[in-house]
């Protein structure tokens, strides 16, 4: 058992950090071991994490928060010591939807593109043949991500679309089969939808929110307790994964990696794509180099900001209904363990940021922060609309997300 | 009270459904298909749902417990948050179950306990199966490795499955897996039969 973690995870090019630790020696070389266990839904994925037939697990950053607040399952107390990376989603839609409303180009501004679904939304609404989008999860960024541009566009979700669960390895099933008119969803299956015909990828959620963390690396607190010095060195292995990830001499030997059946499998050119920020927007055309489309390293990435459980935490409420309670954002943001974070990789060249919460979304270009360790340069974090997430105002946030969504109705 | 069985095994399903024939006051419904599978549910209306944990609907199955259980029909995970050990068994079994808010707990004891049962009995069957499969592939592998070096180095039968002995020996390998590497040796300097 001592130095063994077993972990689970998706067919997703962004469970690599964990795969990689594996496959390049790094679990190794801090005295672990990494059994990876492959699974297909994330129902799956929290069961075998909170029964203990895993030790931790690559999960939707609001499914761990979800997870130890007793949302949708028995509670279970969950942390977070690592974030696997930001971003990497994306949106896509049926071709001639797609056509319809990014006229002038895919991966448009988010405003425009909104403006012009909003249109064609109301329209199927009051056709009774409401526009249907798919996400991986309830508890899940994709969700978060989706509802939050919708809603600022004027496309109150639940209400002018619907928004069903398509687990990711049939997303694309769903688009050909007219199920869905859209899908939110993690590479490779954007692509796998763009190369069949189906689909064009309308939108990254990069484009959203600059910033947005995406897949965390879970465990149950008390392990977390209980093997916290071993925790510590998968920190430091998965921290070397992130490095060698985002290097681009290794960017077609990791991509060859992943698509192996037991991680990710299919095309290992998809993969290599989505890895180099490379994307295939629509079949047949050149692919579009949209830079940090999956941000997996740099600027501290896999720091467990907590303002950024706090931001998930607001959406919860925001979209599952109830009140802003303090005490539950306070859990929530105990999820997220910066603590074990910097322990782990104090006295290492990682640069470390000097505080553990920061406002999201107020950068506009590079910006030098103030660290603990190294050196750090911030760059832009934005959300597309503008808004600014100050976690010291935690009730605020939510009751202008509340008040937004009652002026809509 | 109605028991819903989702499994993509339609094997498996019906080795649960036998399981659980012996209750008395159970109706019994099997969905095998995923693409109707929540339009299927709904339509049962289940006191309890049982399904194979890997299974790739689950998320979607959840998705729908959560809508309804704001409009009418509340339904939890497992058991009774007392019971961590028949879960603990139930998980490790393969079995993940959704049972409606209030059922009785001995009850649901007793389902997970038959189901547990029979998810055993299946990967049993199943592991013997494979086994069984693999013990006729490698006498397979071992005759086709025996022919070749009868053909290629007019060896008697006799002799070729002797070399094929002596080899594993010298190399701690089982006789199956030398005839392997022949019979892939032979096919790839492009020698016919193998």
């Amino acid at each position: 058992m001592s130095g063994e973690f077993s972990i689970g995870f998706l067919p997703l090019v962004d469970a690599a950090l964990p795969i990689l630790a594996h496959e390049h020696g790094f679990a190794r070389d801090e005295g672990l071991s990494l059994r990876l266990v492959r699974d297909v839904s994330w129902a799956t994925v929290r069961d075998r994490l909170i029964y203990g037939q895993t030790d931790a697990a690559h999960m939707v950053a609001p499914l761990a928060i979800a997870t130890t607040l007793g949302r949708g399952n028995r509670p279970r107390a969950l942390s977070v010591p690592f974030v696997l990376g930001l971003n990497g989603n994306a949106i896509t839609m049926r071709p001639e939807l797609a056509a319809q409303v990014a006229p002038g180009g895919l991966l448009g501004d988010p405003a425009q593109v909104g403006a012009a679904l909003r249109q064609v939304a109301a329209q199927r609404r009051d056709a009774g043949r409401p526009l249907r989008f798919s996400v991986v999860h309830r508890y899940s960024s994709h969700n978060y991500m989706l509802r939050y541009w919708l809603a600022a566009c004027g496309i109150q979700p639940d209400r002018d679309v619907e928004i069903a669960i398509v687990p990711p390895p049939f997303s694309a099933d769903a688009l050909e089969a007219g199920e869905v008119d859209a899908i939110c969803v993690g590479e490779p299956w954007n692509s796998v939808a763009v190369e069949r015909g189906v689909g064009a990828i309308v939108l990254v959620t990069a484009q959203i929110w600059r910033r947005g963390v995406e897949k965390v690396l879970a465990m149950p607190e008390d392990v977390l307790d209980a093997r916290r010095a071993e925790v510590e060195a998968l920190v430091r292995a998965l921290r070397r994964a992130a490095q060698h990830f985002v290097e681009p001499e290794h960017l077609a030997e990791n991509a060859a990696i992943l698509a192996r059946a037991e991680y990710v499998g299919g095309d290992a050119e998809l993969i290599r794509r989505a890895i180099d920020d490379r994307l295939l927007l629509r079949q047949s055309e050149p692919p579009v180099h949209f830079p940090d489309f999956m941000f997996q390293y740099r600027e501290a990435a896999n720091f467990p900001w907590v303002s950024q459980a706090e931001w998930l935490y607001t959406q919860m409420v925001r979209w599952d209904g109830g009140a802003f309670d303090p005490a539950q954002a306070a859990v929530a943001a105990r999820v997220f363990r910066p603590d074990v974070y910097r322990a782990a990789l104090l006295g290492t060249g990682e640069p470390l940021p000097g505080a553990s919460s920061k406002v999201e979304g107020s950068l506009v270009g590079k910006t030098v922060v103030g660290t603990q360790q190294g050196r750090m340069v911030l760059e832009d974090n934005r959300f597309f609309d503008g808004r600014v997430f100050d976690p010291t105002h935690l009730a605020a946030y939510v009751a202008q997300d509340a008040e937004h969504d009652q002026g809509q109705a | 009270m109605r028991i819903a069985i989702v499994d993509e095994s339609a094997v498996r399903a019906s080795v649960i459904r036998e399981g659980l024939a012996e209750l008395a006051d159970c109706e019994i419904f099997v969905v095998t298909q995923r693409r109707a599978l929540v339009a299927e549910i709904s339509r049962i209306d289940p006191d309890i749902v049982l399904m194979d944990l890997g299974n790739p609907s689950r998320d979607v199955l959840e998705e729908y417990f959560a809508v309804s259980r704001a409009l009418a029909r509340p339904i939890a995970m497992f058991v009774d948050d007392s019971d961590e050990e028949a879960i603990g068994a139930s998980i490790d079994a393969g079995v993940s179950a959704y049972v409606v808010d209030g059922f009785a707990p001995h009850r649901i004891r007793t389902i997970l306990d038959l189901s547990i049962r029979r998810f055993h009995a299946f990967s049993r069957l199943q592991t013997d199966l494979a086994e069984a499969r693999g013990r006729l592939a490698e006498r397979d592998a071992v005759d086709a490795a025996k022919r070749i070096l009868m053909t290629s180095r007019k060896m008697s039968e006799p002799d070729a499955y002797a070399e094929l002995r002596r080899t594993a020996m010298n190399q701690g390998r089982r006789i199956a897996e030398i005839a392997e590497a022949v019979v892939m040796a032979h096919k790839l300097i492009g020698g016919n039969g193998g």
